[in-house]
């Protein structure tokens, strides 16, 4: 089930020539309520464990475990978990990607593990988090955070905590930026118009 | 990189150096896992063609596809042409046919991998040839270094042994010099290669002099038939001149690490209690390569596009 | 013995043997050479025309391997005959490492038959001088020149056993012969495959160093003085023998010495790569002994361009660098290769042309090297400014082994006339037997 909140602020240009769908302040309303979300499904708290998809999951899954200790005085752990190796389209691709950080200090097994990425699309990044998932374990369960849907699915996978949906047109592209930061920097998260061969990452 | 072959330090250049260390501690977590294992070159064939018999080096590429799910096939063949009816070159044309990924060359021969990969397709990478490169090795090493001491730049590293046979060294040389530490060589004087400091290093033969003040010491391995009285007039002489053990080991800095390619011939070129004990990081050396190769295998593997000429010299750029 | 007129039109005529250097025809019958002058006119002659071309002696080349009898599949006494007149060579002095050896006269005998039914160049063996090419029983000096044999070498097997090298070299006063030596001392070469020096390190292939070469020939020039025989010395590569041997030759050491073009013109970088079509013994050598070599050969000291023609089959150059054996074809890619010289202002035409013929034939007391009236027409027409891309597989040697494969080069023979008779024309081709 997910749900929705209207967003009062109204939508405007950023500098960089994207559209801004999310400014700071929205995101960090967004992961306030999404916190209270999860506290109101999950009943045994211990077992949370917040997996974050990098590099965008990793400041939203930091702020999630701040938020739950905020309301629920409860330290939750956070890993990060790079799904670059269990990509499905590696053999299309031009060049090898990036390989970025995996850090899981707890063992997931009978956690419920709840995915953390920033932008959701065709719902590959999810599948390959789940398989990486299963080779790490056997969660109780899994669920899905996402800041933006922006729909274009192309795998049955659902969202349980959305952030915000934003129709987009399948060659744009919709980013968080920001990131260099820490926490307390500001993120947005900015649609730009797509390049006519975009090789960026199918999620 | 994919589709690119690996035949020697050479030809890379520090960004692609990098790059490969960068990925190589990613996959350095993956041996850390439960199931060491990712699905990333699933149904990918890399195939060993080792001409020369080797244990750790065949074996650290076989761990390393295979951590990768790819299938790993391993062909030894026989040393020489000269030795059977097909020649290796021949051998290596048969391969086409199995459509290969990624081929994995060893041979006693230098310029055999750089010959095989002029009529293969497929990437090669180059397990060792003769006395010319073992890129892998050099990469494992850097990578060991750049663990223990959070960095290579301004380090000084000396390399102890039969230089003139060694790819292990070359490779080093070009490695840590691309990375920017100061390379030196020491070996008795039968072992310099000519012009060697055209490959910009310092060489000396007297080891006390070699290994002051230095972070790293490498020694190299030793091979019986030089030990025949050719290049070197015996054992005894070679271990009291060029051996390494902790007394001679003062003259570096307190924390120098020691290094071997392995494998060691205790009391030879490290002493007994060098080999087993820190400061020497031997099986740090060996768990790195399997990482180093995993991290060559995925980024190489894999045919270039239709009609793409398989390139030398190219940089990957991410987008 | 051929019955052929030919009527060679405005070129310019090299002849070193007379010091002459200038346009003119040249007029070609009954086998010899019949009138030589500005604008000849002359009827009823196979016309060639050779304006912006050199008429010069034809080519006489004293270091080849034709490798019959015994391995013909690489080449053999017509393909490599062939081959050498589609060079501008009207003769080519064979070596003796043949299967069997060429150490006996009915050998010679064979070769010369053959050369004689199946060559358009001239062939003269060389022939072994100890048995089996072994270095320990000198062969039947006298009874080989008999046979025919212009010459006495064990090539590639140096004479490793000094003594026996001298004895080889006083029996030869006999006979009058030169003694060739390849100057390698196997000990010192220790399985090197590459000229020691920065490439060989690189390459991380065992190195020959230059003194292997340096060390056998001042030992073979001392013996030459001791013994006064007539020493040849096979494809100098070194700085260090280019000097040795100008220093024997002002002491009054009877020697000769012949280089390669490939020595004149590649480094040791041309084995970058690991090219076996490169790999030739004496290795090719550093920057500086290249220069060495092209500075000995203008001033004299060597007196002459040998190729050293030595073809390979593919199959046997497809292997590992070590395994592959050394050696190059040459016949077809010498003249555009050495033209070099000329280009770089070192030596004129006529010079070059005294080093492609009239010296080879002086030294080994062969015909040719001249264009006097009368002489027998062994004669070269070659086209200095023409480009073409040389590709073995369409040349006349069975093997393709050679670096320049696939490269564009400048000059060209484009007629060769032996004995009077047109054997080689570029329009046509090998035109006999």
């Amino acid at each position: 089930m997910t749900s929705q909140q209207p967003d009062s602020h109204p939508e405007y240009t950023a500098s960089n020539g994207g559209r801004v769908v999310m400014d700071d302040v929205a995101i960090r309303r967004a992961l306030m309520r999404i916190a209270h979300e999860i506290l109101e499904r999950c009943e045994n708290l211990e077992r949370l464990y917040l997996v974050a998809i990098p590099n965008g999951g990793v400041p939203l899954a930091r702020q999630l475990a701040v938020n739950i200790k905020q309301i629920a005085d409860v330290d939750v752990v956070v890993g990060i978990l790079d799904t670059t190796l269990y990509r499905d389209d590696l053999k299309l691709k031009a060049e090898r990607p990036l390989l970025r950080e995996t850090e899981m200090p707890s063992a997931v097994d009978d956690r419920i593990v709840i995915l953390v990425d920033d932008v959701l699309k065709t719902g590959r990044t999810i599948r390959a988090a789940m398989d990486a998932l299963m080779d790490f374990g056997r969660p109780s369960s899994v669920q899905v955070v996402g800041l933006v849907d922006r729909g274009h699915r192309e795998l049955p996978i659902k969202l349980d905590y959305v952030g915000k949906n934003v129709p987009t047109q399948p060659d744009e592209e919709v980013r968080m930026s920001g990131l260099a930061g820490d926490l307390d920097g500001a993120l947005e998260v900015v649609v730009v118009p797509g390049r006519p061969e975009s090789s960026g990452g199918k999620r | 990189m994919i589709g690119r072959d690996l035949l020697g330090i050479e030809d890379l250049d520090r960004a692609e150096i990098e790059r490969i260390l960068e990925t190589a501690e990613h996959m350095r977590e993956v041996g850390r896992r439960v199931v060491k294992k990712v699905p990333t070159l699933r149904g990918r064939t890399i195939v060993n063609l080792f001409f020369e018999a080797s244990t750790r080096t065949k074996a650290s590429f076989e761990i390393a596809g295979k951590r990768l799910s790819a299938d790993v096939v391993n062909f030894s063949a026989s040393s020489s042409s000269m030795k059977k009816s097909e020649s290796i070159l021949d051998t290596a044309r048969t391969l086409e046919a199995m459509d290969p990924d990624a081929v994995v060359v060893r041979h006693a021969v230098a310029g055999v991998p750089k010959q095989i990969a002029d009529v293969l397709a497929a990437p090669v990478i180059n397990a060792g040839d003769g006395a010319h490169e073992h890129p892998t090795q050099a990469l494992l090493d850097l990578l060991t270094v750049k663990l223990e001491k959070g960095r290579i730049d301004g380090l000084t590293v000396a390399i102890v042994g039969d230089i003139l046979h060694s790819r292990v060294a070359r490779s080093n040389i070009y490695a840590f010099g691309k990375m920017g530490a100061e390379v030196r060589i020491c070996a008795p004087p039968s072992m310099i290669p000519a012009a060697i400091e055209t490959l910009g290093v310092k060489a000396f033969t007297s080891l006390r002099e070699a290994i002051d003040g230095v972070d790293v010491v490498m020694a190299l391995r030793i091979q019986n038939e030089r030990l025949s009285g050719t290049y070197l007039p015996s054992v005894r002489e070679y271990s009291a001149t060029y051996g390494i053990d902790r007394e001679k080991l003062k003259f570096a800095k307190d924390d120098a690490i020691v290094m071997h390619p392995g494998p060691v011939n205790r009391g030879v070129e490290l002493s007994h209690d060098l080999t087993d004990h820190r400061p020497s990081v031997i099986l740090d050396q060996v768990r790195n390569g399997v990482a180093i190769r995993m991290a060559v295998l995925y980024l190489l593997s894999g045919r270039r596009q239709e009609g793409e000429p398989k390139l030398e010299l190219e940089t990957g750029e991410e987008k | 013995m051929s019955e052929q007129r030919i009527w060679i039109r405005g070129g310019r005529i090299l002849d070193p043997a007379a010091e002459r250097d200038e346009p003119g025809d040249m007029l070609i019958e009954g086998g010899v050479i019949a009138a030589i002058g500005a604008q000849l006119d002359v009827r009823d002659a196979e016309a060639i025309d050779a304006r912006g071309a050199w008429i010069a002696p034809g080519f006489v080349d004293l270091h080849t391997h034709l490798r019959e009898p015994g391995q013909e599949y690489k080449e053999d006494i017509a393909s490599g005959g062939r081959s050498a007149v589609a060079g501008g060579f009207v003769a080519v002095a064979c070596m003796a490492n043949t299967q069997p050896v060429n150490d006996d006269p009915a050998m010679t005998d064979y070769i010369i038959d053959r050369g004689k039914q199946e060559s358009p160049a001239r062939v003269y063996p060389i022939a072994a001088a100890t048995h089996g090419l072994e270095g320990a029983v000198m062969t039947e000096m006298s009874a080989l020149v008999d046979a025919g044999a212009v010459a006495f070498s064990d090539d590639g097997k140096t004479i490793m056993d000094a003594g026996v090298m001298r004895r080889v070299l006083e029996y030869s006063r006999i006979v009058g012969s030169p003694v060739i030596t390849h100057g390698e001392d196997r000990h010192l070469v220790a399985g090197g495959v590459v000229n020691e020096g920065p490439i060989s390190t690189r390459l991380g292939l065992p190195g020959n160093p230059a003194v292997a070469e340096e060390v056998l020939i001042v030992r073979d020039l001392m013996l030459a003085e001791l013994t006064g025989a007539h020493l040849h010395i096979a494809h100098v590569s070194t700085k260090g023998a280019v000097a040795a041997i100008r220093q024997a030759r002002d002491r009054g050491v009877h020697v000769t010495a012949e280089v390669t073009p490939h020595h004149l013109v590649l480094t040791d970088e041309a084995v970058l790569g690991y090219n076996t079509n490169a790999k030739v013994a004496p290795p090719l050598r550093s920057a500086a002994d290249v220069l060495a070599c092209r500075a000995g050969l203008v001033d004299g000291t060597i007196d002459a361009i040998a190729t050293d023609h030595a073809p390979h089959a593919v199959h046997e150059k497809d292997l590992e660098f070590t395994e592959a054996p050394p050696g190059m074809i040459g016949f077809e890619t010498a003249f555009p290769v050495v033209l070099d010289l000329v280009r770089g202002g070192e030596l004129s035409p006529l010079e070059l042309m005294r080093r492609l013929s009239t010296n080879p034939a002086k030294i080994f007391n062969l015909p040719g090297g001249s264009l006097a009236i009368g002489a027998p027409a062994d004669v070269v027409v070659l086209d200095p400014e023409v480009r073409w891309t040389y590709d073995p597989a369409k040349g006349y040697s069975k093997s393709r082994n050679s670096p320049w494969a696939g490269q564009t080069l400048t000059g060209r023979a484009i007629s060769t006339i032996v004995a009077g008779r047109l054997v080689y024309d570029v329009a046509r081709g090998v035109l006999f037997p």
